[in-house]
């Protein structure tokens, strides 16, 4: 029972394929355009790594880049990976794909909206794009956007590149918005007989964690947009002194919504790899109730942490400290999840295919960044390494773990179930090793680059006499990123050889329990045969009253001592 | 590590330095325990024939106390390292100590203009004095800058003395150091401030203090 | 296979909580207007209680033309509800009559607030004429684009209504009218901040 036979019979090229509602189709729309961007941030990110490294060179492949084109460049690839390629990958297509599956429904509560969604990306998308190819070229005052430099046109030269880049994060919010909604309602309201909030698959709780998060962070930020765009475009002075406005009134207003968007982007990555981890250790995951206890308050505290982005600002030195106290705070759920997982490999039954391998590496690569983040929480040490490469270094580690390596573990592990077929394990390991070789020698190299005082977003180190001696350390971090990207090449054969000669897939290729695994792969419109109806937790691996190392969600009549 | 971090020349870079290393063992410690018992279990227990995972929850407080219990050690030692930053905080950043030597460096698109108040130390008079990007202090002395900007957000940065401290247009921003050691040292702009900051720097001159009186004595030959 | 028609026709009719689905997600999108809202207001309240000063340009404001709209959009949001008590009831005649009547306040609320900005910037208080009226324009701007997508919502049931094809949908009214209703708060609060604080 093939989808693309149901597809082409019932519907049609553009109503199956390009205008769908159905929650699947949707969730690849995602994932093609997030994939998409993740290759011209890539790109992006060769450019300012050559640049860096061979300053005033000819970028093979290119050729010469200004300090206005590199700015750009540092603005649009901090801009592309956060809003255009971990959040339609890691919400929009693990997202879409699953909360539908996973709770035993046959779509999402309102497809059409959710069609909206994906369009109204895709527009913002768009809008990106051509921001590029305007006069004045692309936005280039760093992802962050602070005025008065975003402000006014004649600060950056940017004009219309700026707008655009306005314009198409305001798109994108409200596409998130709309996803937002149907990912709450649909978890809420369309889960199967049986399956009570305590019972979902803890992927389901951080998606709506997330969603939660990001519906409640983002307005005021839309609020502060409407602001910038006005300042630019009318002449209004909301963040320009001479007109009685105050530029800290962005950061304020970009921060409160930037500290939870982070953990927006990390819940789901976290919720990845806490399904693969039980199905390759045959085991429950450890503390399923202190995990979401955990969740809830890291959520609650991400929205009080903000400042610490701002400690050197011109903020009241005051303030540091409770901000400083609860960005400790907020250390603590993350560190309670991290020592869960690595419980429940403990007297497990491990095994190491490639979604394990990137699983494992997200929360090698994870503790590295959330420890680091102590370094940037204690303000007197922010005084000297904020706005340098050691922030940088924490926050590809803390941000590169989810929306590289969770995402790849979660490719890896639900493409049987998304395409029908498995990819290449020799492939993907290699794959693995690449990737985690190469991109802990780039940012290990910024770690310490960052403490010789190298500062961010400057398009040339050797300008500076007290950096000249680390330049070493910036051919070493670009070539090794160099061969990051080269290492993708393994990843992209796969994919899509896989697409069209992969082994066929049967059900439930990894013997798991989750209610995704019940349905055909892939799965036809509607899901599953028959709705299914749920009477355990998600993770009864190993259970003493059954012979079989696991136990579905939806097989009934088993008696079980588990959630 | 120290072989990493540019020479500190100032009275409170040490304080700060001493915070970076202590975080630096507290988290090099924990990783090494974390990711060592992380490695023991993968390699303890992988697969092998016959021998099935062991089914357990983690949901009862007995068992839930192996995580918990780290995550209050970890809570308790972040509590530590954040008191111990209050105090280096507090002494850089919280009190601004009196002294008679000040200078204004405002920043603008691209470079920093600084200005002397010359001998009479009153600010607006005619022995004002304005350089660009060259800031000069006596060695052991509190220097006390007032930080402004012409036109974006830029940030005055002295990787040496670990000062760094953003100029904001429209705010009058105090900072201090007492440096300890004569040199030249770079001011980098460490806030992107449009397509020239890349470059834009200035340079701190500390003089021996006899030094310094030959440079005033330069400076305004009538004082 | 019979689910392919499922889903083409309509969406999931389960409800776990016993909450319509439509009304569950109406909220949550409420809940991101409020803090999108609650983010620019507090902005405003926070500037002007900084001692911004701003009483003699917010004295240039016509108060009776503000409570003449905040008139205009309460009785909209009246025969938003009589609307939908019509369709509960199973009146169609009342359920078209209410929702014409809220379109057309709706609109004037829009006129009304075109004719005030016109005559403002006509006397010289252009957004750039001060932060307060910076503050103004765009606040009452961004609430007036609500204003509009509402009445757009409201037409567009209104014709459904007419055309006979609101049968069996009649929530509908019920999940435009939260908006609705949400709409005409937001105004309740921007009135007094803008036009009667001093």
């Amino acid at each position: 029972m093939s989808a693309r036979v149901e597809v082409e019979e019932h519907m049609g090229f553009w109503r199956g394929y390009v205008f769908s509602t159905d929650h699947k189709t949707i969730a690849k729309q995602y994932l093609a355009i997030g994939l998409f961007w993740a290759i011209v941030g890539g790109l992006l990110a060769y450019l300012m790594r050559w640049q860096l490294a061979y300053p005033d060179t000819e970028v093979p492949g290119w050729g010469f880049i200004g300090a206005d084109f590199y700015t750009m460049l540092v603005t649009m690839h901090g801009t592309i990976m956060v809003f255009f390629v971990a959040m339609p990958i890691l919400l929009g297509a693990f997202g879409n794909f699953l909360i539908p599956l996973m709770v035993g429904a046959r779509d999402m509560a309102f497809p059409r909206l959710n069609m909206l969604s994906v369009w109204t990306f895709a527009l913002s998308s768009l809008v990106l794009l051509i921001s590029f190819f305007v006069p004045g070229g692309a936005a280039a005052a760093g992802w962050t956007g602070y005025p008065p430099l975003s402000a006014k046109p004649i600060y950056t030269g940017v004009d219309w590149g700026l707008n655009l880049w306005i314009l198409a994060l305001a798109l994108e919010f409200a596409s998130f918005l709309m996803g937002g909604v149907n990912f709450l309602t649909t978890t809420v309201n369309l889960r199967a007989p049986g399956l009570s909030m305590l019972r979902l698959p803890l992927l389901v709780w951080m998606q709506i964690t997330a969603a939660v998060l990001f519906m409640l962070s983002v307005g005021p930020l839309i609020a502060g947009a409407v602001m910038l765009l006005m300042d630019r475009v009318v002449g209004t002075s909301f963040y320009l002194p001479e007109g009685g406005g105050d530029p800290l009134l962005w950061q304020h207003l970009f921060w409160f919504f930037g500290h939870p968007e982070v953990y927006v982007i990390l819940l789901p990555g976290l919720g990845i790899m806490l399904e693969i981890l039980p199905v390759f250790s045959r085991k429950p995951i450890f503390g399923y109730r202190p995990i979401i206890y955990s969740t809830i308050a890291a959520g609650i505290l991400s929205f009080v942490v903000w400042a610490h982005h701002q400690f050197i600002s011109g903020l009241d030195p005051r303030l540091a400290m409770p901000f400083s106290i609860t960005t400790i705070f907020i250390s603590v759920p993350f560190a309670l999840m991290v020592f869960a997982m690595i419980a429940t490999l403990w007297r497990g039954s491990i095994s190491f295919p490639t979604p394990m391998l990137f699983a494992l590496g997200t929360l090698a690569v994870f503790l590295v960044g959330g420890l680091t983040g102590v370094f940037n929480g204690s303000a007197p040490v922010d005084i000297y390494i904020h706005d340098t490469y050691f922030v940088v270094a924490h926050f590809h580690y803390t941000l590169f773990s989810v929306t590289f390596f969770a995402a790849f573990a979660g490719i890896y592990f639900w493409f049987p179930k998304m395409f029908g077929r498995m990819m290449n394990e020799t492939l993907g390991k290699l794959h693995f090793w690449l990737t985690f070789l190469f991109f802990n020698a780039v940012f290990v190299a910024m770690f310490l680059l960052g403490l010789g005082g190298m500062m961010r977003r400057i398009a040339n180190p050797m300008q500076y006499d007290f950096l000249q001696p680390l330049q070493p350390m910036n051919v070493f971090a670009t070539i090794a990123s160099i061969l990051l990207l080269l290492g993708q090449i393994p990843f992209v054969i796969n994919f899509f050889w896989s697409l069209v000669a992969g082994e066929v897939a049967e059900r439930n290729p990894w013997q798991a329990n989750t209610l995704e695994w019940s349905a055909p792969s892939p799965p036809p419109h509607g899901n599953f045969e028959i709705v299914p109806v749920v009477y355990r937790g998600p993770y009864e691996y190993s259970h003493p009253s059954v012979p079989e190392d696991w136990l579905p969600q939806d097989r009934p009549a088993v008696p079980t001592a588990g959630v | 590590m120290s072989s990493w971090l540019p020479e500190s020349v100032s009275t409170y870079g040490g304080d700060i330095d001493a915070i970076f290393y202590l975080i630096y063992y507290v988290t090099g410690a924990w990783f090494v325990l974390t990711l060592g018992v992380t490695i023991l279990f993968l390699i303890r227990y992988r697969r092998r024939e016959g021998r099935r995972a062991t089914y357990v929850h983690g949901n009862t407080l007995a068992q839930s106390a192996w995580i918990l219990v780290p995550g209050l050690i970890v809570l308790l030692m972040d509590f530590w390292i954040d008191f111990r930053s209050a105090e280096v905080w507090a002494k850089v950043m919280g009190r601004m100590p009196s002294s008679d030597l000040r200078v204004q460096v405002t920043a603008k698109q691209f470079n920093w203009e600084m200005v002397y108040p010359g001998p009479d130390g009153q600010f607006g008079t005619a022995d004002d004095l304005q350089l660009e990007n060259e800031l000069h202090v006596p060695a052991g002395k509190v220097v006390r800058v007032t930080l402004k900007s012409k036109d974006v957000i830029h940030s005055f940065f002295l990787p040496h003395v670990r000062l760094k401290q953003d100029a904001v247009p429209g705010r009058e921003i105090e900072a201090w150091f007492e440096a300890t050691k004569p040199g030249r040292y770079e001011i980098p702009c460490a806030e992107l401030c449009g397509f020239g900051h890349s470059g834009m720097k200035g340079w701190l001159t500390v003089h021996p203090p006899d030094e310094y009186q030959k440079w005033v004595k330069q400076r305004w030959p009538s004082s | 296979m019979a689910e392919a028609h499922v889903m083409a026709v309509g969406v999931e009719t389960r409800s776990v909580t016993g909450i319509p689905t439509g009304k569950l997600g109406v909220w949550w999108f409420l809940a991101s207007e409020i803090v999108l809202f609650g983010g620019l207001i507090g902005v405003y309240i926070m500037s002007r209680l900084g001692g911004a000063g701003w009483s003699e340009m917010a004295a240039h404001l016509s108060v009776p033309i503000g409570t003449l709209n905040t008139f205009v959009l309460l009785t909209s949001s009246l025969t938003m509800v009589l609307a939908f008590a019509a369709a509960e009831k199973g009146n169609p005649k009342g359920v078209r009559t209410w929702l014409l009547l809220t379109v057309l306040l709706g609109l004037a609320f829009l006129i009304i607030k075109g004719f005030e900005w016109s005559s403002e910037i006509g006397a010289g208080f252009t957004p750039t004429a001060g932060a307060f009226w910076s503050f103004y324009y765009t606040m009452t701007g961004l609430h007036a684009l609500h204003v509009l997508g509402g009445v757009v919502v409201n037409f567009i049931l209104f014709l459904a209504a007419l055309l006979g094809l609101l049968r069996g949908s009649e929530h509908r009214v019920e999940l435009a009218g939260l908006y609705w209703h949400f709409v005409d708060i937001v105004w309740i609060f921007l009135f007094p901040l803008l036009y009667l604080s001093w």
